[in-house]
């Protein structure tokens, strides 16, 4: 029998974690690097699934199966395509940069007044996630699936209700309660998706009589496995509803905005750039793969829904006032972008699509990260809070211009590519929801330069003054974020390679051909 | 010798990351390192002209492939370039009016502390541009269309401390923003209807479409013009973006980035050709803004603002050609290369006289200069004189083919094409005379600033004057020499394509009737500036120039339907979200479970209600799978 690489690949963090929380109280700084070491040692193993995955080859590879709950049928069971793959490797790549850049953010305040902050508890909890978001992308049994959709909540409620950002306006308890109202808004939001999306795990079993993905999208595909047009359609329902909330899809996302406002920086990373690519990923491979036809049914819905995401998130981040909740509204908008790709259900769709999860993740992760370090020089949230910032830290104010560059999709930087992609894959099946969406490149161009405007132009304000610009550990942050942007901007081939093949087979799975170009279909 | 193409695209890009990445230790240097690479890409391109001369004209076209950039089924997109007589145009240009900028700017930007990011900024715009003209398919170009935009954002906010100067940068960035999202549009467009975007496959292949389709991607191209090109409507950005540093106004905001969306409709050509309806949009834009910029320039006080009035018309004349077709594509063009001369040349001189004058830039605070910055005053008036059209300069050449070629369009439309070019020489003629002599004649109108410092004029330093005197050399000679023989127009025609049109009259009467309302505008000029001395303050004015000086409004129509509009609407959107999104799903599942009732109270304990509910639904579970094997 093969080494267990995929299982090794969340093994590795879910073992860092326990070891993490083991370390004593005293030694805290052990304790970070401890969790430092693993996550880049679980770097090397995804870097490991990326060159032993071949493109040309099966649908899943490295696959594992072992009977789990013989009694219901539950297997666990793994394997990736190629977006298994391109998820992976970016969950494992953000991982050592959350940490690094969440160094400081659970040490002990000096002030008696706060609560202690268990800093083991804090990078534990990071590589728990860790380890439930990989298994996640891995697993082909969707019971087990379900498991980790759901119990990965758990340790992001405690990251975000228990290490909040200490750069709050308000009073201490009045910071503490809007954290608990964040924290507990993001898991009641996504409960209720879980809740409903438990009923269809159960429903599909009662259907398919296994919760083997292979084997239901194997039966469904030669026709020993007839659903009722009703039954699918109430089927695909209960899925997506989860991952709308978790994606999140208009109108279902106002937790994001203050679980990301309310959250660390780096907290707000793993929520926007690593979990919620849980609910993206999850329609790629769950819903289209099972419902092919409720999902085109819902097409048309959800295509509109993703329009309003990309309008109304932008229109959103332009007005916010407190800089990460304009981040997270730009998520929203990105989301958008995401879903639309997926349901446009042409190639370069759901290539672009693919592609933009990873880029999304690294581009949203450099503009937070770096924003959190301006945020915890000044302490505070708000833009108005700032000015002039370029002059005392160039560095820092650069970082983030480059961050908020690939935030609008700068041809260039990674997130143009993808976001191209997008556009074209929309337009060339729905040319008005393809012109509608191309106004967000507009919108995320204000959002993103009066936010750079007003907090790094200007004469430099004085409680900017004296800033210092960006420490070592913080450019080890920052300047590799960046330099991925460019390399997979300027060549993404690596990641279009992975990620084609799986397409491939999603839009045979969803029965889909891409238009043919006017000229040749003349011919 | 093809392989040569791509360096001169990474020669500035390696300046730039050089220079940007390289810290303090290179502030010594960096100015020299930026020289010298803008410079290597100039020596390049003279390099692969003189190869180019060296084959057909038929058969000048050189490739180079250097990796496949998007590779994604059914979609290709190459990182591949194509140099032909047009891209070569451009690139000697850029390349050559850039590298002279770049020696300028060594003294402009001597007691700028910030020089060395300075010139990054100036070489990552050269290698942007570059990439712009040589790419060969469309999304490669919109690369290098956006990567200029970038570059002129960071160097017209180059001064960010300036509030003025940072909105300016910011409000550049969004309205060509708004023209990309034409270009991107057409893209698309491209992409559905010829399953590609590279120019060969699409500009061949254009017969075997739709007029519709094609008068669509026009326009979509149109826009991303009018963007890039300060055309109406979307011109409102270039008057503000005078905030930049001056070399920068010369460079991008005059000689080369500007002139970018009529290199996009030339280019294109193949598509406007067969869309009459788009070729008619192109020249009335075209027309509009000539007089619109003309109009403008002849009201603004700043020297800049003027002069920058003055590049949106004359890019009016350009978009006008280019609007005529092969009637006009080469006189484009040709206008592009002597104004990029002399519009260069009168930015480096409006630099010099700014660089003496305490960086004063209200004309009325001039005043008789002549005697002071003879060597500026010198190459600012041939630069002058070529603008207007003065028989044998630069201009007079190119604009008069532009005339010319207008009323050769022929019908009612050539008539009135013709005369609103014919027009715009006259105004122009008057917006310049005024600058001319505002600037270095009559009395001396100069006093001490707030802070009491008086201004002593003086001659520029060496670096400054050389870039202006061999300018001034281009705006006197470059005309003649395309022109005679018909030299530019062979050189272009196998790309761009060449027809005389009709004209309805004959080139000497053309002539005749430019010589005329030059004069007229002159006269004009002088009666009203050279003849009786000019108050320091601006008097009212009337309607009209009070109109000419907002920018026709223009502004005040942004501010408030645009500006004003998108507040309130994201304001209410802020309130929506909060109230009314938030509070209808909460609501919802209140309605369904009771959650949102307990949401605020639920601060305590929420980890019960959590495994409660994971237990109750595995519960669940087990007991509907234990029910199905029972059945």
């Amino acid at each position: 029998m093969s080494f267990p690489l995929l299982t090794a690949t969340a093994a590795l963090p879910a073992i860092g974690a326990i070891a993490t929380a083991a370390v004593p109280a005293a030694r805290r700084t052990a304790a970070k690097w401890l969790a430092l070491l693993f996550s880049l040692a679980t770097l090397v193993l995804a870097g490991l699934v990326f060159v032993r995955f071949e493109p040309g080859g099966d649908r899943y590879q490295l696959t594992e199966s072992h009977a789990w709950i013989a009694e219901f049928g539950v297997r666990y069971e793994l394997g990736v395509d190629g977006i298994g793959v391109a998820l992976l490797a970016l969950t494992a790549l953000l991982i050592p940069f959350v940490i690094l850049a969440g160094w400081h953010d659970a040490d002990p305040l000096e002030t008696k007044s706060s609560r202690w902050r268990p800093t083991q508890g804090f990078f534990a909890l990071i590589l728990m996630v860790e380890a439930m978001v990989i298994l996640s992308f891995e697993a082909t049994d969707v019971f087990l699936f379900y498991i980790l959709f759901e119990a990965m909540l758990i340790p992001m409620y405690f990251l975000i209700g228990g290490f909040g950002d200490r750069a709050h306006s308000g009073s201490d308890e009045n910071a503490a309660a809007q954290r608990s109202y964040a924290a507990v808004k993001f898991l009641l939001y996504n409960l209720a998706g879980g809740l409903i999306m438990l009923a269809a795990v159960i429903g599909l079993y009662v259907v398919a009589g296994s919760f083997s993905l292979a084997e239901i999208a194997e039966a469904r595909a030669n026709g020993s496995l007839e659903m009722a047009t009703g039954t699918e359609r109430w089927l695909f329902l209960g899925f997506f509803f989860a991952f709308a909330i978790k994606a999140p899809l208009w109108p279902l996302h106002t937790w994001l905005p203050n679980a990301m406002g309310e959250a660390t920086a780096p907290v707000a990373v793993l929520i926007t750039a690593i979990v919620d690519k849980v609910g993206t990923f999850a329609m790629l491979r769950f819903c289209l793969q099972l419902f092919p036809e409720a999902s085109k049914w819902a097409t048309p819905v959800i295509i509109v829904l993703a329009l309003i995401s990309i309008v109304y998130g932008a229109l959103l981040a332009v007005g916010q006032r407190d800089i990460k909740r304009l981040i997270a509204y730009a998520s929203i908008s990105h989301f958008g972008f995401i879903v639309l790709g997926i349901f446009a259900m042409t190639s370069q769709g759901q290539s672009g699509a693919t592609l933009y999860m990873v880029n999304h993740g690294i581009s949203t992760a450099a503009l937070m990260l770096v924003a959190g370090f301006l945020i915890t020089r000044r302490g505070s949230r708000l833009i108005a809070d700032y000015g002039g910032v370029q002059k005392v830290a160039p560095v820092l104010a650069g970082t983030f211009l480059i961050g908020g560059l690939a935030t609008l999709s700068l041809p260039g930087l990674a997130p143009f590519v993808s976001e191209f992609l997008v556009l074209v894959g929309t337009f060339s099946v729905y040319p008005a929801a393809g012109v509608i969406a191309t106004s967000g490149i507009v919108l995320a161009a204000l959002y993103v330069l009066v936010l750079y405007q007003r907090t790094m132009t200007g004469p430099v304000k004085a409680e900017v003054r004296g800033m210092p610009d960006l420490r070592v550990r913080e450019l080890a942050v920052a300047l590799p974020l960046i330099a991925v942007l460019i390399g997979l901007g300027v060549y993404p081939k690596p990641l279009t390679e992975v990620v084609n093949p799986a397409v491939k087979h999603t839009m045979q799975d969803v029965q889909k051909q891409d238009p043919q170009p006017e000229v040749e279909a003349a011919k | 010798m093809e392989n040569l193409i791509a360096l001169l695209v990474a020669a500035p890009l390696l300046g730039a990351a050089v220079l940007l990445c390289g810290g303090r230790r290179l502030d010594r240097a960096g100015h020299w390192i930026g020289t010298l690479l803008a410079a290597a890409s100039f020596v390049v391109g003279v390099v692969l002209f003189s190869a180019m001369l060296g084959y057909e004209a038929e058969a000048r076209t050189m490739r180079q492939h250097l990796f496949s950039w998007i590779p994604v089924e059914g979609f290709q997109a190459d990182i591949a370039f194509q140099l032909d007589q047009l891209s070569m145009t451009f690139v000697l240009l850029i390349t050559g009016v850039g590298t002279l900028i770049h020696i300028y700017s060594i003294g402009y930007m001597e007691h700028d502390e910030r020089r060395r990011r300075f010139f990054g900024y100036l070489n990552l715009f050269l290698a942007a541009m570059l990439l712009l003209v040589i790419a060969d398919n469309y999304l490669l170009l919109y690369v290098g269309w956006e990567g200029v935009g970038l570059a002129s954002y960071l160097l017209i906010g180059f001064w960010q401390h300036k509030p003025s100067a940072a909105t300016a940068a910011k409000k550049a960035f969004l309205v060509n923003r708004v023209g990309d999202m034409g270009l991107s549009v057409a893209i698309m467009l491209m992409f559905t209807t010829f399953g590609t975007f590279a120019f060969g496959p699409v500009l061949s292949a254009t017969g075997e479409t739709s007029e519709g389709k094609l008068t669509a991607i026009g326009l979509m191209l149109l826009l991303a013009a009018c963007g890039k090109s300060a055309q109406v409507p979307l011109q409102s950005w270039l008057g503000d973006a005078m905030e930049g540093p001056t070399p920068v106004s010369a460079l991008i905001h005059a000689a080369t980035m500007v002139t970018a969306g009529v290199y996009l409709i030339v280019r294109s050509g193949a598509i406007f050709d067969a869309a009459p309806d788009a070729q008619l949009a192109v020249v009335v834009v075209g027309a509009v803004t000539l007089l619109f910029g003309a109009i403008v320039g002849c009201a603004k006080d700043d020297i800049k603002k003027a002069l920058a009035g003055s590049t949106m018309s004359q890019i009016g004349y350009m978009i006008l050609a280019a609007g005529l077709g092969p009637i006009g594509y080469v006189f484009a063009i040709m206008h592009l290369v002597t104004h990029g001369f002399f519009k260069a040349g009168l930015f480096l001189g409006a630099g010099s006289v700014m660089h003496g004058m305490n960086d004063e830039v209200d004309m009325r605070k001039y005043g008789g200069l002549r005697k002071y910055m003879p060597v500026t005053f010198v190459t600012f008036g041939l630069g002058y004189l070529a603008i207007i059209g003065f028989p044998g300069l630069s201009g007079f050449f190119s604009k008069d083919k532009i005339i010319e070629a207008a009323f050769a369009k022929g019908g009612t439309e050539g008539w009135i094409l013709g005369s609103v070019a014919l027009l715009g020489a006259g105004i122009t003629a008057f917006y310049m005379t005024r600058v001319m002599l505002m600037t270095f004649f009559g009395e001396k109108r100069w006093q001490p600033d707030a802070e009491g410092r008086e201004p002593h004029p003086h001659e520029s330093p060496k670096s400054m004057t050389i870039p202006m005197i061999v300018l001034a050399f281009g705006s006197v000679f470059a005309g003649g020499f395309f022109a005679i023989g018909d030299r530019f127009t062979h050189w272009l025609e196998p790309v761009t394509r060449y027809d005389h049109g009709h004209a309805p009259v004959s080139a000497a009467t053309v002539t005749g009737a430019t010589m005329v309302v030059l004069l007229a505008g002159a006269a004009l000029a002088w009666a009203m500036y050279g003849r009786r001395p000019i108050p320091v303050v601006a008097p009212r004015g009337s309607l009209l120039t009070r109109a000419a000086r907002r920018d026709l409004l223009q502004d005040d129509f942004n501010h408030v339907v645009l500006v004003r509009g998108g507040e309130h609407l994201t304001r209410s959107l802020v309130y929506v979200d909060h109230s009314l999104v938030d509070g209808v799903v909460n609501g919802t599942a209140a309605s369904f479970g009771g959650l949102s009732g307990r949401l605020r109270k639920l601060q305590n304990g929420y980890a019960r209600t959590y495994a409660v509910s994971m237990f109750g639904g595995t519960a669940v579970l087990i007991a509907a799978t234990l029910l199905m094997r029972a059945v």
